[in-house]
């Protein structure tokens, strides 16, 4: 069992309550001209899009088989048996793969910091061991934002679709990349929502994995190869050199 | 006052050299200041830029004349090559060298460069590429200091080296080709966001077969400029010989290359008038052009006219991996990327030292000689190499 959010774009009504929630979580400033940013970046780890009367929320998505974690050559990401992808600083090269490679772009960069971080939304981990709420469910005054357990809110949610089939496009976040521990429920196609592109439901991980995968055979084959190889053009020319020995009076 | 002069640049070349490094040096001091914000045009959106597409990554394949000749030389035993053997292990040296330098320009965190040494993410493509790059480049380095023990005179460390010679060299070619694959394997995660006349399953294997033909060119490239320098060069049949591996080698990788993009359904894509189908035919036509004209006799039979061809290929392949890199990623991240004066800046300072380097070892160190026979624990006097 793993945590997850659900958020709900029909109950959404654009208050911000969740981004000033999480600013405050951060210690990062939040004033209008923050909140009128709709991008992520690194110090907005949580952010309400506007589309024309729809809202969509932004931040890490939590995936189930996170591809910044797969990538990651030192092990920086992780994600924790209680759901959220975690993000350790003390490990962290500044490579930037993770940002490259996420399916979401959801990790940013402290670009103008001396000793840049990593910046994404943690699903305050922090917070919900100690058996509090994330902040920006706690702040939301409408519901729109629920944390619970993963599978219960995928049955909420498929409630919710079903009972009101008119009213709702669909559910997102089941399938997508492997699965996310963000889920939505919206009134408009996701494609029309932010970059929410069609993903294969399996994680992107495998697609590196299978050549990964490789490396021992490529190893162990190479090298046997080779010296088999080295050996009998080594064999060959000790022979020649002989023969013209021999044949020398 | 006369005192002074003597330390000024004396020819064009060396004026070039000096603003370069000085330009490099003012680039890399705002690299420090201002944090990669103020260095580069990165973004969020668009992370990886110059420093990664073409120090990196066309660095790493440029020096991969090392491991083919390594091969060709140590396992196949063809003997003629021999000559630009060191020449080239030297090229490939230097430029994990340079491919190491700009990697700290382009970590956030470059005093951490050797984390991933300890901390282990063994299904991290970057894992594997950090590995490959440490354990090559102390490879290459292994391969290299025969030469300065030579120069130095010092027999039993050489007697030891050779012994090594052969096992170094296979893992060398080993690493090699797991580098040269794996930094086309980096973009396999991307397959959303790297256009598709790009993007392919095949990439890694793509990534290590072209860098085996722009091996081949850097050889003939290598040749070219060190006759010119050093009044040495390799016989025109080697060359010409050359030319013709190099001919077939990037015939069977358009090939594949074309076969991929059709059995994808891709091709259809070259009918759209966009940035994406210009660069790529670009890229087609660097390598397609010299490919045609290296398989007639006239031109492999002319010097100038294999260091053209070499020209176009090394051409065609920066173009392919900036492609890869920069050009097949933006309309994914949705982003226009133009790198800084200061990503330029720091890339041509990081070539004219790998010139510079090249040049210094090449008067200094008996690289253009044959390996010196060891006659009764004394190397053979050096007079004839150093010359
Ligand atoms: S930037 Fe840091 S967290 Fe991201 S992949 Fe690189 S080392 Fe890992």
């Amino acid at each position: 069992m793993s945590r997850a959010i659900l958020y709900d774009s029909t109950k959404c009504i654009g208050c911000r309550l969740c981004e000033a929630a999480c600013a405050e979580r951060w210690g990062l400033p939040y004033d209008e001209k923050v909140a009128a940013e709709e991008q992520l970046s690194a110090h907005k780890l949580t952010v309400i899009q506007t589309h024309g009367d729809h809202f969509d929320r932004r931040s890490c998505m939590h995936c189930l088989e996170p591809t910044c974690v797969a990538v990651c050559p030192v092990g920086a990401m992780k994600k924790t048996a209680l759901g959220p992808v975690v993000y350790d600083e003390s490990r962290c090269i500044g490579c930037r793969y993770c940002m490259l490679a996420c399916p979401f772009q959801v990790p940013s960069y402290e670009w103008s910091q001396p000793l840049p971080r990593v910046r994404k939304c943690d699903m305050c981990y922090e917070r919900q061991l100690a058996g509090q709420l994330p902040a920006c469910v706690e702040a939301c005054p409408t519901g729109a934002t629920l944390c619970g357990e993963r599978d219960d809110l995928i049955a909420e949610a498929e409630r919710r679709v079903a009972e009101n089939s008119d009213q709702y496009h669909g559910l997102y976040g089941v399938m997508q990349a492997g699965g996310t521990s963000l889920l939505f429920v919206t009134a408009v196609p996701y494609e029309k929502l932010c970059l929410q592109r069609p993903l294969p439901p399996q994680p992107l991980s495998v697609l590196t994995w299978r050549m990964l995968a490789r490396v021992p055979d490529i190893v162990v084959v190479g090298a046997l190869l080779l010296g088999g190889i080295w050996w009998i053009t080594r064999r060959r020319s000790e022979v020649a050199a002989a023969e013209a020995l021999e044949e020398e009076p | 006052m006369s005192r002074w002069l003597g330390w000024l640049p004396r020819t064009l070349w060396q004026w070039i050299f000096w603003l370069l490094i000085l330009g490099g040096l003012y680039a890399a001091y705002v690299r420090v200041a201002y944090g990669l914000g103020g260095a580069t045009n990165l973004s969020d959106r668009f992370p990886w830029g110059l420093w990664i597409g073409f120090d990196v990554l066309c660095g790493v394949g440029l020096a991969a004349g090392g491991f083919t000749l390594a091969t060709i030389v140590h396992v196949f035993d063809v003997k003629r090559y021999r000559p630009i053997l060191r020449a080239t292990i030297l090229t490939a040296f230097l430029g994990y060298g340079l491919v190491i330098l700009a990697l700290l320009f382009d970590l956030g965190r470059p005093y951490r460069v050797w984390h991933p040494l300890v901390m282990w993410n063994p299904r991290s493509v970057m894992f594997e590429v950090a590995w490959c790059v440490a354990l090559y480049t102390t490879v290459l380095f292994l391969e290299f200091i025969p030469a300065v023990f030579e120069r130095l005179g010092w027999v039993r460390p050489l007697g030891w080296m050779r012994s090594f010679s052969v096992p170094i060299v296979i893992a060398g070619v080993i690493l090699s080709t797991l580098h040269q694959s794996s930094l086309g394997s980096l973009y396999l995660i991307v397959p959303d966001k790297l256009y598709p006349l790009w993007y392919t399953p095949l990439l890694p294997f793509f990534f290590f077969l072209s860098a085996i033909c722009v091996g081949f060119a850097m050889m003939l490239f290598e040749s070219w400029h060190s006759s010119r320098a050093f009044g040495k060069q390799l016989e025109l049949p080697l060359l010409a010989s050359m030319g013709r591996v190099l001919a077939v080698l990037l015939s069977v990788y358009l090939l594949i290359r074309f076969l991929d993009l059709y059995h994808r359904g891709v091709l259809p894509r070259l009918r759209e008038p966009r940035t994406e189908t210009y660069l790529f035919a670009l890229e087609a036509a660097l390598l397609l052009v010299p490919m045609v004209l290296l398989f007639l006799r006239s031109i492999r039979l002319s010097p100038a006219r294999l260091y053209g061809c070499a020209l176009l290929v090394i051409f065609g392949f920066v173009t392919n991996r900036l492609n890869v890199s920069v050009t097949g990623m933006e309309a994914g991240s949705g982003v226009h990327y133009v790198p800084k004066w200061t990503e330029v800046m720091v890339t041509l300072a990081i070539i004219a030292l790998g010139f510079a380097i090249f040049r210094f070892a090449a008067q200094h160190l008996p690289i253009f000689a044959e390996e010196v026979p060891i006659v009764s624990g004394r190397p053979v006097p050096l007079a004839a190499a150093g010359d």
